[in-house]
């Protein structure tokens, strides 16, 4: 059996991306997959983070949009290095 | 054109009016809740009845009141029941619910209380209960097309893993079924809010589409805005989505649609717990986001199957309409294991795809219709919570 993805992205224009197993912990070179397309990348966790939560595929700064499933999500409301927590604690709905 | 589904068939019980039921419930049903003892009574005194409990039906007034009666009628109508006993307080509105589940052509007997006090309203009802559940009992089932079910939907406790798992796997299950010809239902208007732009645009036309946004419109305004303390960030996302992953109420919008699969077309929009009128094909019922609360009017509506995604767990079950828990995400299968019907985490590991897991939950869907007992009819989950609209006078 093929090695079982740690990270799921919707969609190629995504910036954030879902890890999908549990107990990961920062420095995990992660096999991360598109849905959409069946494309892969690997990238480096910077932080434990919890299964169904988020991760920064690229540097985001404060004040950039959240990109999941192609679309808007919200505002990243601090900065977050790729690899990092993309959570309630640096990212906002833009609607309230 | 022929495709899998096409011959596809069940064992169902079909009801007087040709809707088919998977279930054969005899129910003792009260107007209000005052009547809830008498009931629950009669349900003790005859095995095989099921009494469902509420809290409302005294003093309402307007909308409010006519969703009342929408929803217990339905309820009654619902082909999951075979027949209904009814009990309320006094006669009027005792014989409006009564005789709206009788145009359905189902046995359906009516008792009021006052001026017999509960023994003997219990002992009346009691021998007609009995006879229902001896002619109940005698119903065979027979052969049904797949096309002849009302399927309905609603997710509840969602994380990141429903937006890719859960419920992408309903909505491949609508892409296939609702071209057989089954009828769909959708809602969560609240939920909608972050895709409603996206929601808008599946509508089978534009006038549709208008409609619907109008509706949408309504709610916010009209409710959210008329009603809120703060941003609703405490409420939506809510703690468990949150503790999930799910960052924004958009995020999980988007998630939510996933329900509606790639290609389906919702053709008209439904009150609260009303049927549709408009032949087979999907509905969008305006509905709320809770799901005791959001099953029971889809039921009412007259949905004999439930599809439920879950990511962290919702145990949510319904008297009379067994509802399918379907989940990707290995954590609830590995703490929460006994509620979950379809596991569809592997689309997680990609050793599942999106159409293998559709084909699984239409499996089940099958065998649920046949009779199998879901996860949330074995645990007891019998949560029949109506909506109110507004306080009573």
């Amino acid at each position: 059996m093929s090695e079982i993805p740690h990270l799921l992205v919707h969609e190629a224009a995504d910036n954030v991306g879902v890890v999908v197993v549990e107990g990961l912990t920062a420095g995990t070179d992660m096999l991360c997959v598109v849905t959409h397309d069946d494309s892969s990348f690997r990238l480096t966790a910077k932080a434990d983070v919890p299964i169904g939560h988020k991760v920064a595929l690229s540097d985001l700064k404060a004040g950039d949009t959240a990109i999941k499933y192609g679309e808007d999500i919200g505002r990243i409301t601090a900065d977050v290095e790729k690899g990092g927590h993309v959570h309630t604690h640096n990212c906002k709905t833009k609607r309230w | 054109m022929a495709s899998n589904f096409s011959n596809m068939t069940v064992q169902g019980y079909r009801r007087e009016n040709g809707r088919v039921g998977v279930r054969n419930h005899v129910l003792i049903l009260p107007v209000d809740d005052i009547s809830n003892a008498a009931c629950e009574a009669v349900a003790n005194n005859v095995k095989g009845t099921l009494a469902i409990p509420h809290a409302y039906g005294r003093l309402q007034f307007g909308e409010d009141l006519e969703l009342h009666f929408r929803t217990m009628i339905g309820t009654g109508a619902n082909p999951n029941v075979a027949a209904v006993v009814v009990i309320g307080i006094e006669p009027g509105w005792t014989r409006k619910i009564a005789d709206g589940i009788r145009e359905t052509g189902k046995p359906v007997a009516e008792f009021s209380i006052e001026q017999k006090g509960d023994f003997e309203t219990i002992r009346a009802a009691s021998w007609a209960a009995k006879e229902f559940v001896h002619a109940a009992t005698e119903m065979q089932r027979e052969e049904c097309s797949i096309s002849e079910l009302w399927i309905s939907t609603k997710c509840g406790e969602s994380d990141t893993t429903t937006g890719l798992g859960s419920c992408p796997t309903v909505g491949n299950m609508y892409d296939k079924l609702l071209p057989e010809g089954i009828t769909g239902f959708f809602g969560e208007t609240s939920e909608i809010t972050g895709a409603e732009h996206i929601c808008r645009e599946r509508a089978v036309s534009k006038e549709v589409g208008d409609r619907w946004y109008a509706m949408w419109k309504a709610y916010q305004d009209e409710v959210i805005f008329a009603h809120q303390t703060d941003d609703l960030s405490d409420s939506q996302p809510t703690k468990g989505n949150i503790e999930g992953g799910l960052t924004t109420i958009e995020e999980k919008a988007l998630g939510n649609l996933e329900k509606i699969g790639r290609t389906s077309q919702f053709i008209d929009i439904l009150d609260p717990a009303e049927a549709p009128r408009s032949g087979a094909g999907l509905y969008f019922m305006d509905s709320s986001s809770a799901a005791a609360e959001c099953v029971t009017l889809m039921a009412a509506g007259g949905a004999v199957i439930h599809t439920f995604p879950t990511g962290q767990g919702n145990v949510v079950g319904n008297p009379i309409v067994p509802v399918i828990k379907i989940t990707a995400n290995p954590r609830t299968v590995r703490t929460m294991g006994e509620h979950v019907d379809v596991d569809v985490s592997g689309i997680l590991r990609r050793e599942m795809t999106i159409d293998e897991a559709g084909d699984a939950l239409i499996e089940m869907i099958r065998r649920t219709a046949n009779g199998r007992n879901t996860a949330a009819e074995a645990l007891g989950h019998r949560e029949f919570s109506m909506t109110k609209l507004y306080r009573s006078a």
